[in-house]
């Protein structure tokens, strides 16, 4: 022992080591923690079973009145005649916007315990440090999109005529894009703050009115004011939304999925390059 | 490698461009030492220990480690370097085992290199046993031991230890000195510290150095720092009536006599030997003494003499206050 403890530490480290070790310290606590794993499945359930069941739409069209047929209303509407389908893929964005938000505050935490000095004071690059906290939050949410996906099925998701499993790739790499984006600019709100208060509020005061104006739970052609739809679309939430629409239960339209992947394509590389940018200034200092 | 294991140059940190924390510093660390920073909260100990250890950039001045310089190569000084930091940092959710190699991972430990060395470092802080017990249930000085082999991993030449016995009970405290010792003593490693407790910078520190409002006041070894107060103070009563302040003063390493109401107060170098001779001086023509106290003066009153009061607790930031309280509270587990 005195011997090896005399040796000088011989083993230098490439750029990103320590990535994965960090990102799994942060989703070791969620996996290996049963309370917490089972609620983050067990609430996609309660939200589909109850929100999603509870507006029950189809309901509100009269089926007396001569010509009006409540299925192809809703199509015209929704782009699908069952609104289920419609807006259990708008929880799946909901989710990812949460989830992100949420997993972010652990940054708070690691700044009072101390144990963002000490990651500091490793040969660990304080690029992976960012990177691990934005990886985690990212796989954590596109987990949580899988169990969506699965419990919207069991409850009735009706899929697109071209559904494929290849499809379900393509909505990972959405939720990929969209998380890494999000959570790149919320970690570099946390990382600032001491006291988990500041965060929360910012989250408090964004998160909702970024889902109600977006596609996720209405259509934008159908809202009331047109300042409303300009927020709407230009809102990332609702790319991200229409691009799973589209892989999931649309008949697909391959113009309008690769302008969604675009748009939250470049949303995710600026989103995350500031955000990035603005931590390393942080950490730096 | 050069003796000298730190060396800082006017190392200063001003942070938002008024607030001063440290104050153009110089002092040198030399190979095979334990050297204290001794000072009240907020006197800058905390952010000297940052900087040297490459999380916070110097504003002005600068510093080497291990022949590194802290802003130029600060990634060869942390691949050299250990750090336990004063709070409790290890993850409660992971067991002792999982802290400790992902401390290693950090530091691009193969794996298997990092579970040999993870295993010595359980035994030598004595949580072999406790390895897979999530830290949770650890008490204060388990803790401290678990941050102590986190900052070991890297087989470190120099390690920083910020406030190490910071809320322990005495007993751990004294056992996680001992810990440090062994470092120094069987692995010849040069350790630096800071410490808002006295006694422990006086039984630890081979050096202090004495930091206040960011300056660095005095630094020397605990010994010569106490002395330089003009030594012990023997008080002593005899039970004749006369004044014996001429014939004390004759004695050797007798400094200054003072006779104050039948007693005397005699300041004196090496108080232990020359309490004895004063005794055998004064048996020696007839004189017979009935009281005799010895007092070396301890570095309390170093501390007093060169800050001007004693240390004190206020002045520090909201956050820095609460990460303390934090430790404490978890220390007391």
């Amino acid at each position: 022992m005195s011997e090896g403890m005399n040796e000088l530490n011989e083993h230098r480290a490439g750029k990103l080591h320590g990535l994965w070790a960090l990102t799994n310290r942060e989703l070791k606590k969620w996996y290996k923690a049963p309370v917490i794993f089972i609620l983050s499945i067990v609430q996609p359930i309660l939200w589909m079973g109850l929100l999603g069941k509870a507006l029950n739409i189809g309901s509100l069209i009269p089926t007396n009145i001569p010509g009006v047929d409540p299925k192809v209303v809703l199509l015209q509407t929704f782009g699908t005649s069952d609104y289920f389908s419609f807006m259990s893929v708008g929880m799946i964005a909901f989710t990812a916007l949460f989830t992100t938000m949420f997993s972010g505050m652990s940054v708070v935490w690691d700044r009072r315990l101390g144990f963002l000095n000490k990651a500091l004071s490793t040969p660990v690059s304080r690029a992976v440090i960012i990177f691990s906290k934005v990886l985690s939050a990212t796989l954590r949410s596109m987990f949580q999109a899988g169990v969506i996906i699965l419990v919207a099925v069991a409850f009735g998701l009706v899929f697109g005529p071209h559904f494929t499993l290849l499809n379900l790739l393509g909505v990972f790499a959405m939720m990929f894009l969209v998380c890494v984006g999000l959570s790149s600019i919320f970690i570099a709100i946390t990382i600032r703050s001491t006291r988990i208060e500041t965060p929360m509020a910012v989250v408090n005061l964004i998160n909702l009115p970024l889902m109600f104006a977006s596609n996720a739970f209405f259509p934008i052609a159908k809202m009331p004011y047109d300042w409303l739809k300009a927020i709407a679309n230009v809102n990332p939430l609702s790319y991200t939304t229409d691009a799973v629409r589209q892989l999931l239960i649309y008949d697909t339209n391959w113009g309008q999925l690769g302008l969604d992947f675009a748009y939250v394509g470049v949303f995710a590389v600026v989103v995350a390059t500031i955000g990035i940018v603005l931590s390393w200034r942080f950490l730096t200092k | 490698m050069s003796e000298e294991v730190i060396k800082t140059e006017g190392l200063t940190k001003v942070f938002n461009h008024h607030l001063t924390a440290v104050d153009h510093v110089n002092f040198s660390v030399k190979h095979g030492e334990i050297f204290g920073f001794l000072g009240p909260n907020g006197a800058g100990k905390t952010t000297t220990i940052n900087m040297l250890i490459t999380i916070l950039k110097p504003t002005e001045g600068k510093a080497s480690v291990l022949g590194f310089d802290i802003a130029k190569q600060d990634n060869d000084v942390r691949n050299v370097i250990g750090v336990v930091p004063q709070e409790y940092t290890a993850d409660e959710d992971l067991t002792g085992l999982e802290n400790i190699l992902l401390c290693a991972d950090m530091y691009g430990i193969p794996r298997g290199a990092a579970k040999e060395r993870a295993a010595d470092l359980l035994r030598l802080v004595e949580l072999t046993e406790f390895k897979d017990k999530r830290v949770q249930t650890f008490s204060g000085g388990m803790r401290r031991r678990l941050e102590l082999a986190c900052g070991l991993i890297n087989r470190p030449k120099l390690l920083f230890l910020d406030e190490p016995t910071l809320g322990l009970d005495v007993q751990t405290r004294t056992a996680t000195w001992n810990y440090i010792r062994t470092l120094k003593k069987e692995y010849g490693m040069t350790l630096f510290m800071t410490t808002h407790y006295l006694e422990e910078a006086d039984t630890l520190c081979d050096r202090v150095a004495i930091i206040d409002h960011g300056k660095i006041i005095v630094v020397g070894t605990p010994e010569d720092l106490k002395h330089s107060l003009g030594g012990d103070v023997i008080t002593l009563a005899i039970k004749e009536d006369a004044d014996v302040s001429e014939l004390i003063k004759k004695v050797d390493n007798v400094k200054d006599v003072k006779k104050e109401d039948g007693s005397y107060r005699i300041k004196a170098e090496i108080g232990e030997v020359t309490a004895p001779s004063i005794i055998e001086t004064l048996r020696k023509k007839g004189y017979t003494v009935t009281k005799l106290s010895l007092t070396e003066p301890t570095l309390n009153e170093v501390y007093l003499e060169f800050t001007g009061r004693s240390l004190r607790d206020a002045e520090e930031s909201r956050e820095a206050f609460a990460a303390q309280r934090m430790t404490m509270r978890r220390a007391r587990q």
